[in-house]
């Protein structure tokens, strides 16, 4: 798997499974296994941006050190073992494929802790897991989405049929046709985190059918950069980072994945003795998952709604999955005014009401 | 001037000497590019060339470096096979996935009976697979004649996106809680492929490799079959009055290198991999066509070759996270070594004159 974006096992927020707290350190030597190279202006580069804040908040009191590139399977295990020989206190793996060999090389260094991104397995006191709630800031896309649409056909990139990708799928939709009921949603499976040029072709095929607004759960700007030849007609979201380049159309808005706080969070922790092994789900309330600027590119009023969103989802008034909801074989999934357990939404592999074409299987 | 004059035969102390000059040349190219990068050229090659071998982590790094080099050479030399008799096997990795995947499904399927003769049967259907996959360009060739670099290449791709069905779909562990990937082979003790020596990095796999090493030398020096595939790569027409019949070396030589990438494949995915995921394949399918090349299409010189790719990703590895070199200067580095091997190549076929002097004969 393409790193990373998978969860499972409910968690709210941050909750702290147990342990026992540790002595206070002097220093800690804090390092990174990354999937793709810092330069790919997506996913990769903003875990280095939260390595940096570490490095900013603590100075001479952390190290920091990470590879790029590194393949999920029997590489990233041997990775590991280095990173562990060479005194590593704490290693941030941050892709999903790298959960197998994260637990496995845990169980051989009980002293040095290991946080795993996205994944779901703590095998051993010393893995902890962390994510974000991205669906909260599709939530904020699906609303622009279905306000901007002038053919009521709106598109999504999907990379590969998991909880976390329809989760996302899902959450557009719903807050597409709560304020356009006449919208249509159009997928496309790239089966890829990164290729630009499947990307590319992904868009271009949504174009093809008429959508006009397209998200893309991918990590490259070629999505963007297909919307960018039409002239204004079809517009997009910045996807992992905010792909400013775009503004101030075709890319209306962004999600931005936001590490950083709680790398710094974490590190701080193992520095005065308070660590303890989590399992963390964050979303925009929590600073992980950032809005990026909504441009002029879109009416004031629309931006306004956008915000309030926004806005609503981090002060907790209101969750993206609040019923009535129903599948779309048309069962009941969600009652009026429920919300959706986490344990629902991390195992989510059906589409809500209304959505087109079946998941791959 | 220096000029270049065409030996006879190739120089044999030449041949045994490029390899160690391509290496000490990388080491002061790549030592001048890592010093442009601010870093200490010294530690850096000591790093890559050294630390792995002998270095304070060496325990453990020497292990690995088996596990690298094993299924590069299981594939190399298979494909080496192919190479020398002129027909070019380019779609190893979609063998190598292939064969992960039939193995992988009979063990998956069978789970979780415990019989020592899952893993033998596994063994044959990751063989089988990456045959299988092999004879698709080796009957397209022999009955209408098409491209096998083509047809093997465009397989990859398909490869992958049956990879991609599996890993999701078919043979997605039912207690995964719906996320992609199968069942991890190191909780299956019937169908793993373990470390055979703790600490070794030894599995079946590089046993594997070092049987079909010794194999494939035999077959070549001392078969007839051997004396065929030769003779049809370094003169077609001499090899048709010989009796050779293509056609049958095409499928032999396709279905050979196919069935080995596709046991490298299945040693990976039931050891080292330990499962069926999306990103399983990276692409030793690939570097094995460089590898095969590096050890001269020579079995022998493959399983050297294949050890020494191994210590550039290993030592490159421990430089990256140690010296905090970018990735993508290792990958130079990499490429330095290769580009060197080439072309020093040419002092093994060639004589160097220096001619400044000396008046041209009329």
């Amino acid at each position: 798997m393409k790193r990373r974006t998978l969860l499972a096992t409910a968690a709210l927020g941050l909750i702290a499974l147990g342990g026992t707290a540790e002595a206070q350190m002097e220093k800690v030597k804090a390092c990174f296994v990354y999937v793709g190279p810092i330069g790919d202006g997506g996913w990769t580069f903003q875990h280095h941006e939260g390595l940096k804040q570490v490095q900013a908040e603590f100075g001479d009191k952390v190290e920091t050190a990470y590879q790029e590139s590194v393949p999920e399977g029997a590489d990233a295990e041997r990775v590991l073992t280095q990173m562990a020989l060479s005194g590593c206190n704490i290693i941030f793996t941050t892709s999903f494929g790298y959960m197998d060999a994260t637990n496995a090389v845990a169980a051989k260094f009980p002293d040095v802790k290991f946080e795993h991104a996205t994944g779901f397995k703590r095998d051993h006191p010393n893995v902890s897991t962390y994510n974000a709630r991205f669906y909260e800031g599709r939530a904020v896309q699906g609303t622009i989405a279905g306000r901007m649409t002038k053919t009521n056909k709106i598109g999504y990139i999907a990379s590969f049929p998991i909880p976390e990708v329809v989760m996302g799928i899902n959450s557009y939709f719903i807050h597409a046709k709560k304020v356009n009921p006449n919208v249509e949603l159009s997928v496309v499976w790239a089966y890829t985190w990164f290729d630009p040029a499947k990307e590319a072709d992904a868009a271009k095929a949504l174009i093809d059918q008429g959508v006009d607004v397209i998200a893309s759960h991918t990590d490259s700007t070629a999505p963007l950069a297909e919307a960018a030849k039409t002239n204004g007609a079809v517009i997009g979201f910045g996807q992992a980072s905010d792909m400013a380049e775009y503004k101030p159309s075709p890319r209306v808005s962004s999600i931005i994945d936001n590490w950083g706080p709680y790398y710094v969070k974490r590190v701080g922790a193992l520095l005065d003795g308070t660590y303890e092994q989590a399992d963390a789900w964050e979303g925009i309330a929590g600073g992980e998952v950032l809005i990026g600027e909504i441009t002029d590119a879109i009416p004031a009023e629309v931006k306004a709604e956008a915000e309030a969103l926004r806005d609503a989802i981090a002060a907790g008034t209101y969750h993206p999955y609040t019923g009535p909801l129903k599948k779309q074989d048309g069962s009941d999934w969600l009652a009026e005014g429920q919300t959706a357990p986490d344990g629902d939404l991390l195992g989510m592999n059906f589409y809500v009401e209304g959505i087109t074409g079946d998941i791959p299987k | 001037m220096l000029r270049l004059e065409k030996r006879p035969t190739p120089s044999r102390a030449w041949a045994w000497g490029t390899p160690f000059l391509a290496v000490l040349l990388t080491m002061i190219a790549g030592g001048a590019l890592f010093a442009m990068l601010g870093k200490d050229p010294v530690a850096v090659v000591r790093t890559i060339f050294w630390d792995p071998l002998l270095g304070e982590y060496a325990f453990y790094l020497r292990g690995q470096l088996l596990v690298k080099a094993g299924p590069l050479a299981l594939i190399a030399v298979g494909l080496a096979l192919g190479f020398r008799a002129g027909i070019w096997n380019i779609g190893a990795e979609g063998q190598y996935i292939m064969g992960a995947i039939f193995g992988a499904s009979v063990g998956l399927a069978v789970y979780p009976t415990e019989s020592r003769w899952i893993f033998p049967l596994m063994i044959l259907a990751g063989g089988f697979g990456g045959w299988l996959w092999a004879m698709i360009p080796a009957l397209l060739k022999t009955r209408f004649n098409t491209n096998e670099i083509l047809v093997s290449l465009m397989l990859v791709y398909v490869a992958e996106t049956i990879l991609s069905k599996a890993a999701t779909g078919f043979l997605r562990n039912p207690e995964g809680a719906g996320f992609p990937g199968s069942r991890n082979f190191s909780s299956y003790p019937a169908a793993r492929n373990p470390e055979l020596i703790a600490g070794t990095g030894m599995h079946w796999g590089v046993v594997a490799a070092f049987i079909v090493v010794i194999a494939a030398y035999v077959l070549l020096q001392r078969h007839l079959l051997g004396f065929q595939i030769r003779l049809a790569g370094q003169a077609p027409r001499a090899a048709r009055f010989a009796g050779v019949r293509p056609n049958r070396l095409v499928i032999f030589c396709l279905g050979a290198s196919g069935a080995l990438a596709g046991l490298a494949g299945l040693f990976e995915v039931t050891g080292p991999a330990g499962q069926i995921s999306i990103d399983f394949n990276q692409g030793y399918g690939f570097t094995a066509i460089i590898v095969a090349f590096l050890g001269r299409l020579n079995p022998v010189g493959i399983l050297l070759a294949a050890l020494l790719m191994a210590l550039t990703y290993v030592g490159g590895e421990m430089a990256a996270t140690n010296l905090g070199l970018p990735s993508a200067a290792i990958r130079v580095f990499q490429g330095m070594l290769l580009f060197f091997l080439l072309a020093v190549d040419v002092l093994s076929n060639y004589r160097v004159r220096i001619a400044a002097f000396v008046k041209e004969a009329r």
